[in-house]
């Protein structure tokens, strides 16, 4: 039985929910699983933390406890040496990417990103290579092994559990060289598209920036959907960057991915493939993303997609 | 002032990528400068212009035929081009000691700049691992840039569009993101001028490197595999959102 750190991540103070299919991930392979938390924790975080198979939760607790992206990676590496853990699982989200890298780089040890599976006694991840084309398999040697796993890549399977909860407390060196002056917001109702369940996306074929709104009302009718865009919309200047899907966009993982007027170029797929379902709708029967899809419909996005948000309110 | 810029040389992302034996790929097909790199390129020209005497070096490590990436660098703005040959493929790990010995060779840098990610082995993490090498601090996803007294001013993009304003000490490492610029590709003259310009190639033998300890090793790769079979969904519109609901309803359950 190993030790392995779980890097927990919160957003605005609640877990998020991408954190607990990673946590599946080690609780299959049978190993004793610290759930390390930066930040503060509630009751209803422990109590979930407790429901999908956590034997420890650390309470990280620093004398600056602000987020500075150098100064916590020097608290997960003193946190996993305090506690002789040599297996660290994080996610591969915008913090995870600021953080496992940073950690990994302290340590000298190998890293993985955007794991989509870990074998964590035969220390072997697979992930995407060549813009999602192709997957490859890694040997991970070192002293202590990081992965970040993909969001959403693993469903989370209950395990209760009754976690026995610690404190590190730390006293970390003010971090000189790198300061955070200021966290500026998103637009508000802006998603984050890399751990978003159902992304309803849209493309050239919304013509322009105001007919994007029927896109928005259709992620409103599902409650909580993202909106996305492929790389045509965005450099037109319908929808901001950040919602852009693909190779040099966000490479998304949703259990449900619509995509409306996009043909599916290959930057397009490569950043969405690995979606769970995926709906297109096109008015051009040869569109290439017909052959990515698992339902399509050939018709026009502005009758089509309307009659589904209505059919999505009425339920 | 010194502005290295770390260029990767990758299979176009157009291509197609046929798997050969073992781990390679057939590499008979274009390969570009990583798209993320030519942010960082473009923006290490712009700040040339604006500091006096500033240097821009371009650095690729890579098989000989990179040549073709940092003439491009050079096309675009870059001074000079180092290359480190190799045959093989290497990790995160030995390339970010291969970058970091290059430069240690070159010049004393003021400004490190790399791509966020590369297209290819979508890694994520040679920027912080040169940053640690060199004891500098770093910052990715990078989407603005400002610098004057011995620091850098940058905006990072986050998730859902937040953004976070971070200053770091110079020199400083920068992984730059896709709304950092608009790149500036090369005019004619541009490319004509670039032909002067010097790539100094060095082999990886030649440089002394010891094995690291750490290793992240490539062993099994396979075409990703599509195993959708598309179905239409015809009738009238009412009837295709109907249909579309019952999907949604009972085999994606996320209604
Ligand atoms: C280095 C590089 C990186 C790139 N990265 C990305 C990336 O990250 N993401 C990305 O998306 N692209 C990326 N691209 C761009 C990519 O090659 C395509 O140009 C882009 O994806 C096309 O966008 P689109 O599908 O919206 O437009 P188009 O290809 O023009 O497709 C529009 C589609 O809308 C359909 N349509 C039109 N009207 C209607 C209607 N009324 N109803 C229904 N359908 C309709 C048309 O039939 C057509 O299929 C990249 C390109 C390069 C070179
Ligand atoms: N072999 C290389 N030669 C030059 N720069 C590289 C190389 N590998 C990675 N980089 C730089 O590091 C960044 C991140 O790469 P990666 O960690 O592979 O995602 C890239 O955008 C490049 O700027």
């Amino acid at each position: 039985m190993k030790k392995i750190g779980r890097l927990i991540e919160l957003k605005e103070g609640a877990l998020k929910p991408a954190n607990l299919g990673i946590l599946t991930t080690a609780v299959k392979e049978g190993h004793e699983i610290f759930a390390i938390l930066m930040e503060t924790v509630t009751s209803d975080i422990q109590q979930q933390l407790a429901r999908y198979g956590t034997d420890h939760i650390v309470k990280v607790v620093m004398n600056r406890p602000d987020w500075n992206p150098a100064r916590w990676a020097q608290a997960v590496v003193t946190v996993l040496e305090n506690l002789d853990i040599h297996i660290l699982m994080g996610m591969t989200s915008a913090q995870g990417k600021d953080l496992l890298p940073r950690i990994a780089a302290i340590l000298d040890a190998p890293l993985v990103m955007d794991c989509v599976h870990v074998d964590i006694d035969e220390q072997m991840a697979k992930t995407s290579q060549y813009s999602g084309k192709t997957t490859a398999t890694f040997s991970l040697i070192g002293e202590t092994i990081l992965y970040g796993m993909r969001p959403n890549a693993i469903a989370a399977v209950v395990h209760p559990t009754a976690p026995h909860v610690t404190e590190q407390i730390l006293d970390i060196p003010e971090e000189t060289k790198l300061q955070v002056i200021e966290v500026l917001p998103g637009k508000p109702g802006t998603q984050n598209l890399s751990e978003a369940d159902v992304i309803v996306s849209g493309g050239r074929g919304l013509k322009n920036a105001e007919n994007f709104k029927i896109i928005f009302d259709c992620a409103n009718a599902f409650g909580d959907a993202a909106v996305g865009a492929s790389r045509v919309a965005v450099d037109e200047g319908w929808a901001p960057y950040a919602m852009q899907v693909g190779q040099t966009g966000t490479k998304v993982n949703p259990k449900v991915y619509i995509a409306c007027g996009i043909s599916g170029s290959v930057q397009h797929i490569a950043g969405m493939k690995t979606s769970g379902l995926i709906i297109a709708i096109n008015t051009d029967a040869t569109a290439a993303i017909l052959a990515h899809c698992d339902y399509f419909v050939i018709g026009d996005l502005f009758t089509i997609l309307p009659a589904l948000t209505l059919k999505l309110t009425q339920l | 002032m010194k502005i290295y810029v770390c260029v990767k040389h990758v299979p176009d992302s157009a291509a197609t990528i046929a798997v050969k034996e073992g781990t390679e790929i057939e590499e008979a097909i274009t390969f570009l400068m990583n798209p993320y790199d030519e942010h960082a390129l473009t923006e290490a020209c712009r700040l040339k212009n604006l500091l006096p005497q500033a240097e821009v070096i371009a650095v690729c490590f890579s098989k000989p035929e990179a040549e073709s990436t940092l003439r491009s660098a050079l096309a675009m703005g870059a001074d000079r081009g180092l290359l480190i040959t190799t045959r093989h493929r290497h990790d995160a790990i030995m390339t970010a000691r291969v970058l970091k010995k290059a430069i240690d060779q070159d010049g004393q840098p003021d400004i490190i700049l790399t791509g966020k990610e590369s297209i290819d082995s979508e890694g994520m993490q040679t920027m912080f691992r040169l940053a640690h090498l060199f004891n500098m601090p770093a910052a990715t996803n990078v989407v603005k840039i400002e610098t004057g007294d011995g620091a850098a001013l940058v905006t990072c993009e986050k998730e859902a569009g937040v953004r976070e304003t971070l200053k770091l000490e110079m020199p400083c490492v920068l992984a730059a993101g896709k709304d950092l610029n608009t790149p500036r590709y090369p005019t004619f003259p541009d490319i004509v001028k670039s032909r002067k310009k010097e790539i100094r190639t060095i082999e990886l033998e030649k440089i002394n490197l010891p094995e690291p300890a750490s290793r992240i090793e490539m062993v099994g790769l396979i075409p990703a595999m599509e195993k959708r079979c598309p179905k239409e969904i015809t009738g009238t519109t009412i009837s295709i959102a109907e249909k579309l609901v019952t999907i949604l309803k009972d085999e994606a359950r996320v209604i």
